[in-house]
C-alpha cells in the first residue's frame, strides 16, 4: 500500500470512529434530558421544606433516584406512608445518613483531572456545617445517635487499569472538638487478646456508633473480615466475631445485623442478611432470600431496612430482624434510607 | 500524527540524515519512523485503557452499585497468569517473525474488551474482561518492544525506548481528561466513555496495522530457529543470565507503588485528598525524564543508567525514611520516583536488546522484563508482611538496607560489557 493510500485509510477510519465516538457521547447528553422528566408512573415528587429536626411525625429521608427534576436530591416521605408523596430538598448526595438533627451527606463533583468527592456536614436546616475532602468514591455514612460523631467510608485505587485492587478508607469525625480520624489504621488492633499494630492490610468500612465512645465495624485483613468494637479514647479496635460486614447496631444496642458472606452462593451475590446477639454471640440468619449489599438501617428496634437494585436504581425493603416473616417493598427509586423524629 | 513510513521495510540507516553520521548533543539522529509509530500507537491505545481506568471505580459503585473490594484476590492469581502471558507473547512473535501480528492480536483484544465492559454487570463478569484486557496487554508487550529495537539504531535503542515510553506515558495522563470530561457532559455517560475508548483503541489497532512494517530488518540467513527450546537456551548465555539477574536482583528490592504512595500518606503526612493524584505525579516526572535518561543511557551506558536508576529509588526510601515534615519533600519523592522508573523501565529493555540476538528478541525480552515483574511480585509480599509484622518504617529500612545490598550484587554482577558508543 502506498503512503497516500494509507492515509486515506486511516482518514476514512477516523472519520467514521468520530461518528461513532459523537453518536454515542449525544446519546448520553440525550438521555440527561429525559432522566431529567418525571417518568409515568413514577413516586410523586415535589420541591419543599425538610429538615433533619423534630417533626411532628417520623419522616423518612433518602436519596431519591425517580426520574425528574429532583433525582438524586434528599427527599422526604411519612414514615407510615414510605410509598407515598415525596418532598424533596435540593440537596444532592450519593450517600446519606442522619440522626439527631446532624446530617452526613457524601457526593461527588466532576473535576478536571478526575471526580472530587465531599463530605458535607448538615445541621438539622440542611445548611452545610463543615466539609471534608475525600480520598475515593462513598460508599457508607454514619451518625451517631447522639448526633455528636459522622463516619464514612470511600473506597480508593483501581486507578490503575492493571491493578484493580481497591482498599477503603473510613474517617470519624467528632463535631464537638472539630476532630478527624483519617485512619483507623492507626488504633492498636486487639486479637485473640493480644495487642498488635494493624497488619499492613487490614482495611476498615461500615461503622456504626453504640454511644460517642464505642462503635462498630468491619476490619478485613489477609482474606477474612472481622467484627471488631471500637474504642475511641483507648485508641482500640477488638475482634469479636469474623465474616461480618457493614455491621449495624440497634437502637437498644442488643442486636446486630450485617451481610455475611455464605458458602454456596454465586460469586455474583455472596452476602445474606444476619443478626447477631453480641452478649450471646448467637447468629440467626433474616428472612431474606436475596444478597444484600447494604449497611441496613433500624425503623425501630425490630425491624430493618435496606436497599436492593431495582428499576430505578435501587428500592427500599423493611424485614423483620428475628429471622421471622418476609421481606416487605416500602417503596421505589430510593436509597440511603434514615428515619427521622 | 506520524506518516513519513513510505518505505515500509526501510532499514534503520536510511531514517538517519545523511549529516547525523557522527552524531552530537546537539544535533540527533531523527528517531526511527517505526518507534514513532508505534510510539503512537501506544500513545492512542493509553488514552483508552486510562478513560477506562479513570471511571471504572465510579462505574463499579455509583453507576452499577456493587463493591469492588473483592478484586485484590484476582490481582494476585493474575500475577502469574500475565507473567506466562508475557513469555508466551514473547516467544510467538520470535516464530516466523510475526512481532506485528501478535502484537495485533494484544491491542485487538483490548480494544475489543472496552465494549463488554458495557454489557456485563457483575463483578466476577467485570474481572474476567479486565482479565481479557490484561491477556491482550501481555500478549503484546514482548513483540512491540522487540519491535522497537529492531528498527533503530543499536546505539539510538535507549533514546527509542525513552520516545517510545514518554509518549506511552503522555496517553496515559490524556485519557482521564477525556473521560471526565465527557462524563461531564452527560449524567451517567458511563456508556459513551466506553464507546469512545472503544473507538479509540481501534484507532490505535489501525495506526499499527498500517504504519508498522511487519519485519523491520531481514533476519541474517544463519539464526537459529527460534525453537522454544532456543529460547530457554538464552539462558545459558553468560550475558544474558548476568542481565537478568541484575534486573532479578532490583526488582527483589523495588517496593510496589502502592505502597509507596501509602508511605507518603503515612510518613510525610500527604493529606487524603492529595491521595489519588500522586500517581500523576510519578507519571510526569516519567514523561519528561523518559528521553533525555535514554539519550543519557546511549552515550554512558545503558547499565550505568540502570543503576542510577535504582539510586533515585533508594535515595527516594531514604527520603521517606527521614519523615521529615516538608512541604516540598514529597515532590521531591514523587520526582525521584518517577526519575526511577525514566531510567529503568525502557533502559532496561535496551540493555537487554544489546545481549539477545535479533531472532529471539521477542522470548528475550520478555524473559527479562518476566523475571523483573516476578521479583517485584515476591518484593510486595515480602514487604507487606514486614510492614504488618514490624510496622512500616522497620518494612522500609529493610528495603533500603535489601536495595543497597542488591545494587552492590548488580554492580559486581557487570552483566554487559559496556560498550564505548
Amino acid at each position: 500500500m502506498t503512503l497516500r493510500r494509507k492515509l486515506s485509510v486511516l482518514a476514512a477510519a477516523i472519520t467514521v470512529l468520530a461518528v461513532i465516538a459523537v453518536a454515542a457521547v449525544l446519546h448520553a447528553v440525550h438521555r440527561t434530558d429525559r432522566k431529567n422528566r418525571p417518568r409515568p408512573g413514577g413516586p410523586a415528587v415535589a420541591a419543599g421544606p425538610v429538615s433533619l429536626g423534630t417533626t411532628a411525625e417520623p419522616l423518612l429521608m433518602f436519596r431519591n433516584l425517580a426520574w425528574g427534576p429532583h433525582r438524586d436530591e434528599l427527599a422526604t416521605v411519612r414514615a407510615a406512608d414510605p410509598d407515598g408523596a415525596r418532598t424533596a430538598s435540593g440537596v444532592k448526595c450519593l450517600r446519606f445518613h442522619a440522626a439527631a438533627g446532624t446530617g452526613i451527606c457524601l457526593r461527588a463533583e466532576h473535576g478536571t483531572l478526575r471526580e472530587n468527592y465531599r463530605a458535607v456536614v448538615l445541621d438539622a436546616g440542611l445548611h452545610e456545617r463543615a466539609t471534608y475532602a475525600l480520598p475515593g468514591i462513598p460508599s457508607r455514612a454514619r451518625v451517631s445517635p447522639s448526633g455528636a460523631l459522622v463516619a464514612w467510608t470511600v473506597f480508593v485505587g483501581g486507578d490503575s487499569y492493571a491493578g484493580a485492587d481497591f482498599s477503603t478508607r473510613t474517617g470519624i469525625l467528632d463535631l464537638r472538638d472539630g476532630k478527624l480520624i483519617t485512619s483507623l489504621e492507626d488504633f492498636t488492633v486487639i486479637r485473640d487478646g493480644a495487642d498488635r499494630s494493624a497488619p499492613a492490610d487490614a482495611n476498615f468500612w461500615g461503622v456504626t456508633f453504640a454511644d460517642d465512645r464505642v462503635f462498630y465495624a468491619t476490619m478485613a485483613t489477609g482474606g477474612h473480615t472481622h467484627l471488631v468494637r471500637g474504642d475511641l479514647r483507648e485508641r482500640t479496635v477488638t475482634s469479636v466475631h469474623t465474616n461480618v460486614e457493614c455491621p449495624s447496631l440497634s437502637p437498644d444496642g442488643a442486636t446486630i445485623v450485617y451481610k455475611k458472606r455464605v458458602e454456596g452462593a454465586s460469586a455474583d451475590a455472596p452476602w445474606r442478611l444476619y443478626a447477631l446477639d453480641p452478649r450471646s454471640m448467637a447468629e440467626t440468619a433474616l428472612a431474606e432470600s436475596r444478597s444484600v449489599d447494604d449497611q441496613v438501617v433500624w425503623s425501630d428496634p425490630h425491624t430493618v431496612v435496606y436497599a436492593l437494585p431495582g428499576d430505578y436504581g435501587a428500592d427500599l425493603y423493611a424485614l423483620p430482624a428475628d429471622g421471622s416473616g418476609a421481606p416487605r417493598r416500602l417503596t421505589t427509586a430510593a436509597v440511603a434510607p434514615a428515619y427521622l423524629g | 500524527m506520524y506518516v513519513a513510513d513510505s518505505r515500509g521495510t526501510a532499514a534503520p540507516d536510511a531514517a538517519r540524515s545523511p549529516r547525523s553520521g557522527r552524531r552530537s548533543v546537539l544535533a540527533p539522529s531523527a528517531v526511527a519512523p517505526t518507534v514513532l509509530a508505534l510510539g503512537t500507537v501506544s500513545l492512542v491505545t493509553d488514552v483508552s485503557s486510562e478513560m477506562v481506568a479513570a471511571v471504572l471505580p465510579l462505574y463499579l459503585v455509583a453507576g452499577l452499585g456493587l463493591s469492588p473490594l473483592g478484586f485484590g484476590l484476582l490481582d494476585g492469581i493474575y500475577n502469574g497468569v500475565s507473567a506466562l502471558v508475557r513469555l508466551v507473547g514473547g516467544h510467538l512473535a520470535d516464530r516466523g517473525g510475526r512481532h506485528k501480528t501478535v502484537a495485533a492480536l494484544g491491542y485487538g483484544m483490548s480494544a475489543a474488551c472496552k465494549p463488554l465492559l458495557l454489557v456485563v454487570g457483575s463483578l466476577p463478569l467485570i474481572g474476567m474482561v479486565l482479565a481479557a484486557d490484561r491477556t491482550g496487554k501481555g500478549l503484546r508487550t514482548a513483540p512491540r518492544d522487540a519491535l522497537i529495537s529492531l528498527s533503530c539504531e543499536p546505539a539510538d535503542r535507549g533514546r527509542a525506548f525513552g520516545v517510545h515510553r514518554a509518549m506511552d506515558t503522555a496517553g496515559a495522563l490524556l485519557g482521564p481528561l477525556v473521560a471526565f470530561a465527557i462524563l461531564r457532559a452527560t449524567v451517567d455517560g458511563y456508556d459513551a466513555v466506553f464507546l469512545v475508548a472503544f473507538c479509540i483503541a481501534v484507532l490505535g489497532l489501525l495506526v499499527l496495522l498500517l504504519f508498522v512494517p511487519a519485519r523491520p530488518v531481514p533476519l541474517p540467513a544463519q539464526a537459529s530457529r527460534p525453537s522454544l527450546r532456543a529460547a530457554v537456551a538464552l539462558l545459558r548465555r553468560t550475558d544474558v543470565r548476568r542481565l537478568a539477574g541484575c534486573a532479578l536482583l532490583l526488582g527483589l528490592a523495588t517496593v510496589s507503588d502502592s505502597f509507596v504512595y501509602l508511605l507518603l500518606q503515612r510518613r510525610l503526612g500527604v493529606a487524603d485528598r492529595w491521595f489519588a493524584l500522586l500517581p500523576l505525579g510519578t507519571a510526569s516526572a516519567f514523561l519528561l525524564l523518559a528521553i533525555p535518561l535514554g539519550r543519557l543511557a546511549d552515550r554512558i551506558g545503558r547499565q550505568r543508567v540502570f543503576l542510577g536508576g535504582h539510586f533515585a529509588l533508594l535515595v527516594a526510601y531514604v527520603s521517606l525514611l527521614s519523615g521529615a515534615d516538608a512541604a516540598w519533600l514529597p515532590c521531591v519523592v514523587l520526582t525521584l520516583h518517577g526519575c526511577f522508573y525514566a531510567a529503568t523501565d525502557g533502559v532496561l529493555m535496551a540493555a537487554a536488546a544489546e545481549v539477545v540476538p535479533a531472532e529471539l528478541r521477542g522470548s528475550g525480552l520478555a524473559l527479562v522484563q518476566t523475571g523483573q515483574a516476578l521479583a517485584r511480585f515476591v518484593c510486595s509480599i515480602a514487604f507487606g508482611a514486614a510492614w504488618t509484622a514490624f510496622g512500616d518504617r522497620t518494612a522500609l529500612t529493610s528495603a533500603a538496607v535489601a536495595l543497597t545490598v542488591c545494587a552492590t550484587g548488580a554492580l559486581l554482577l557487570r552483566p554487559v560489557a559496556e560498550r564505548s558508543p
